[in-house]
């Protein structure tokens, strides 16, 4: 059981660009892809920005390679899928147990959304092509089956975490000797029905977020999808491009403190970041970039942080919340910031937090604002936490 | 006063109270009712809809909805300003 | 491993200990309801009024499980759910159409979020520990249950909670039975396999699991094995993937007293079944387990509870009147039942 995991592939699809190449440079370039909505139909578009992927359903399903009329959560999750698995160039793919663990936070509800309109006038009406793929595991299958990859299959949703857990659930799958190749994170579209939650939960930002800022005022929704292969040793000492990266350590721990709300010391952040750490045997001095969850709500913001001074505190690494760049992509978000702390190792590069004036005045550290290049990163622990109390922390190292 | 106590019990499903059950100077929240801040939210858009007031943001919560009196004469004052 | 304690909420009479499988509870209809409990002893009254059945059902029978094996707080909390709370998100999604985005609330809309069970359990209890939620249609309980046997195995928990809720609503209901899901014209569940027709019954649960790495004085049973397939193309593949099965667990079908296969009452799913009672099943008896919960994503729970059920007791419940069987004890038992010929899953089980 202690053998490693390795990273082989890597897939990305968000506001900042439609693969993972296009997001880099826009994370290098500071773009920002928050913006006025442009593809989602919703009565807030001229008051609620968002993160959208800059492409229509038609557009993206050209990409894919699947129906426009499939849930765009499953054309966003292919396009990454795909770019990841095609990335790792396994070979001997089909000779392998293959497994695809996908997350996502409410499945097709994007077209459940438009079946419903119609419904509620009269019940024997609504396209039923629009629900029948309702499910968070339908949108899995659509994009497995597409993927050619049958061996294992399956979905979580433990709302903002949920992707998080995607990746370390594929990583126990590889150690425990059930799968040899998993690919795995997330993806969720922009929906009404999160839109609209989010909006009277009263935490979204009508400009664009500020995290980690004492002025800041919410959060900004973002869509994408961020997935990752993961390997046995055994497969990555087969394959060309030599992975060096390994998910050494992970942890998910419960705040059970309120259904939506962090409580204010941080507990669940701080028991997931300690048991990351204590599972890869590093300690906090070793890590040298944290991917913070970083909201930009107050509550967030101030529980991560007060976490964070609790477990790092004299001496803090750099960190960064990239949801500056890419809003808050729900479900998907564990998937594309594990892409991007693997770039970090991979690059030697931390990135900014976008727009960060003034430091949060109780928390003793500020997270960068400039994007640096030729940094020593060789641990990067990733943050992701939920509604539900639902807290995780993933840590990539380079080996 | 007591109308307002029965849109608040309807609103927030408090199943097994009555009107008279709540005090016009009990706290709402955590020592009186035991209330919440998802109960902070819901009770924002009960005065959206019943009296179509609107909480300029949400930190003004905890002041307008300390009882129902707080709640009655907020509603008072911005009915007035409004016609 | 172990299955310490159960608990089990179902359109039969099994939450109640004295209870449990005594007389079959008929339905004259194609959809099966939860019969139940008396939440307010397991509940706290602040926490029920938001609550909806789902949620309810969920978190008593989760209560209850833990009662029964005399843990607190257990070392991970595991759920899976193929719909999650649908009747939080139908009322959500009604208001937002009827409303227009305007003046919502958001309750139903945090309670409809897919792990809430998990997370008020979590709450509840207090408990910090892991907490994850599955979603994957016919695998949510099958990939819960997986990972608890992981986290048993990686010395990550002594012993694990793990549970299976779905639910059905009139709207849900409305929309498979569109899409033809399900029987129509009178139908008794008790003679769901009398005659071959299409469509299945609509049913729910919510049931509940403790395992653990170490025996107990009252332990339920063993769970040696579970094992997954995922659209399997014929019968053969069906029955290679048993075969192979057993042999990764050194059993043979003779030694197995008992087969629980989940057939629904559907003609065309049936098949499947029949062909096997005609192959590699045929030598052993055969129990059918989906009249009783009738026909959901995450049924193969209740065919765990019966088998737990089943070993614990070494005889069939008094719903089953099986002369073939001989008078020895029940002490193995293997699950086959799948969901829609999509997902199908295999369940070792076996006496203390």
């Amino acid at each position: 059981m202690s053998n490693k995991v390795f990273i082989a592939g890597l897939g990305a699809i968000s506001a900042i660009g439609n693969n993972v190449a296009e997001c880099l440079a826009a994370l290098q370039n500071e773009q920002s892809g928050i913006g006025k909505m442009q593809y989602l139909q919703s009565v807030h578009k001229d008051k609620i920005p968002v993160a959208e992927v800059k492409l229509s359903n038609n557009e993206l399903a050209k990409i894919a390679g699947l129906s426009g009329t499939k849930s765009r959560t499953a054309l966003l999750s292919l396009i990454a899928a795909k770019e990841a698995l095609n990335h790792a160039a396994i070979e001997n793919f089909n000779s392998l147990r293959a497994g695809f663990i996908s997350a996502n936070s409410v499945g097709g509800m994007d077209k459940t959304e438009n079946f419903f309109t119609e419904f509620l006038q009269n019940n024997t009406k609504g396209k039923l092509r629009n629900i029948i793929n309702h499910e968070c595991g339908s949108v899995t299958e659509l994009v497995a089956d597409k993927l050619g990859i049958k061996n294992y299959i399956s979905t979580i949703s433990t709302a903002c975490s949920s992707s998080a857990n995607a990746i370390f659930y594929a990583a126990r799958l590889i150690k425990n000797n059930v799968l040899d190749v998993v690919v795995a994170g997330g993806a969720d579209a922009l929906t009404k029905f999160t839109l609209n939650g989010f909006n009277t939960l009263m935490i979204l930002d009508n400009k664009p977020c500020q995290p980690f800022d004492e002025n800041r005022r919410g959060l900004n929704l973002g869509e994408g999808a961020g997935y990752i292969v993961l390997v046995s040793e055994k497969v990555a000492a087969t394959l060309k491009n030599n992975p060096n990266i390994i998910l050494s350590g992970y942890c998910n721990a419960n705040d059970a403190y309120h259904q939506t709300a962090s409580s204010p010391d941080g507990n669940g952040s701080y028991l997931a970041m300690s048991g990351a750490l204590k599972k890869s045997g590093l300690l906090p001095q070793d890590i040298d970039y944290i991917n913070l969850h970083g909201t930009g709500t107050n509550n967030n913001d101030i529980a991560e942080g007060t976490a964070i001074k609790r477990l790092f505190e004299p001496s803090f690494p750099k960190m960064s919340s990239t949801k500056a760049y890419t809003g808050h992509t729900l479900g998907a978000c564990g998937g594309l910031e594990a892409v991007f702390s693997i770039l970090a190792l991979q690059h030697q590069i931390i990135y900014p937090t976008l727009r960060l004036q003034t430091p949060m005045k109780d928390l003793p550290f500020v997270p960068e604002t400039i994007f640096a290049k030729n940094v020593k990163v060789k641990n990067v622990l990733s943050n992701s936490f939920g509604f539900g109390g639902n807290c995780s922390s993933l840590i990539f190292s380079k080996i | 006063m007591t109308d307002l106590k029965l849109q608040i019990i309807a609103q927030l499903n408090l199943q097994d109270l009555k009107p008279e059950d709540i005090g016009d100077d009990q706290s709402l929240f955590v020592d009186g009712l035991g209330l919440d801040s998802i109960d902070a939210l819901e009770l924002i858009v009960l005065l959206q809809q019943q009296y179509k007031i609107k909480l300029a943001n949400a930190d003004e919560g905890p002041a307008v909805f300390k009882t129902v009196r707080t709640m009655a004469e907020y509603i008072t004052a911005h009915q007035a300003t409004n016609s | 491993m172990y299955i310490i304690a159960t608990a089990n909420i179902s359109p039969q009479n099994t939450f109640e200990q004295n209870e449990v499988l005594k007389n079959i509870v008929e339905y004259n209809s194609n959809q099966l309801t939860c019969i139940e409990p008396d939440y307010k002893s397991f509940i706290d009254a602040k926490l029920i009024r938001r609550m909806s059945r789902i949620i309810k059902m969920g978190v008593t029978a989760a209560t209850k499980c833990l009662q029964n094996a005399g843990v607190s707080q257990p070392d991970a909390i595991v759920t899976g759910t193929a719909y999650g709370c649908l009747e939080d998100t139908g009322l959500f999604l009604t208001k937002m159409v009827e409303y227009n985005e305007e003046l919502l609330t958001p309750t139903a809309f945090i309670q409809s979020t897919h792990n809430t069970i998990g997370g008020q359990i979590g709450l509840m209890l207090q408990c910090h520990n892991y907490n994850n939620a599955f979603v994957h249609r016919g695998f949510s309980f099958e990939s819960a249950l997986q990972d608890a046997i992981m986290l048993l195995q990686e010395n990550e928990a002594q012993n694990v909670l793990v549970g299976a809720i779905d639910e059905i609503t009139n709207t849900s209901h409305t929309i498979l039975s569109r899409l033809g899901l399900y029987k129509q014209g009178n139908i008794c569940n008790s003679n769901l396999f009398a005659k071959k027709s299409k469509g299945t019954i609509a049913g729910e649960g919510s049931s509940f699991f403790l395992l653990a790495n170490e025996p107990t004085e009252n332990n339920c049973a063993k769970l040696n094995a579970l094992h997954t397939f995922y659209k399997p193309n014929n019968v053969s593949e069906i029955e290679g993937s048993i075969n192979n099965f057993l042999i990764e667990n050194a059993i043979l079908l003779k030694n197995i007293d008992l087969i629980i296969v989940g057939k629904n009452g559907d003609a065309t799913n049936d098949d499947v079944y029949e062909e096997l009672e005609k192959s590699i099943f045929k030598n052993n008896v055969t129990i059918n387990y989906k009249h009783l919960c009738g026909e959901y994503p995450t049924a193969a729970a209740f065919a765990l509870w019966l088998a737990t059920d089943i070993v614990k007791e070494g005889k069939l419940p008094a719903v089953y009147l099986k002369n073939e069987l001989s008078e020895n004890p029940i002490k193995s038992i293997l699950v086959y039942t799948n969901y829609q010929n999509i997902h199908h899953t295999l369940l070792l089980i076996s006496a203390c």
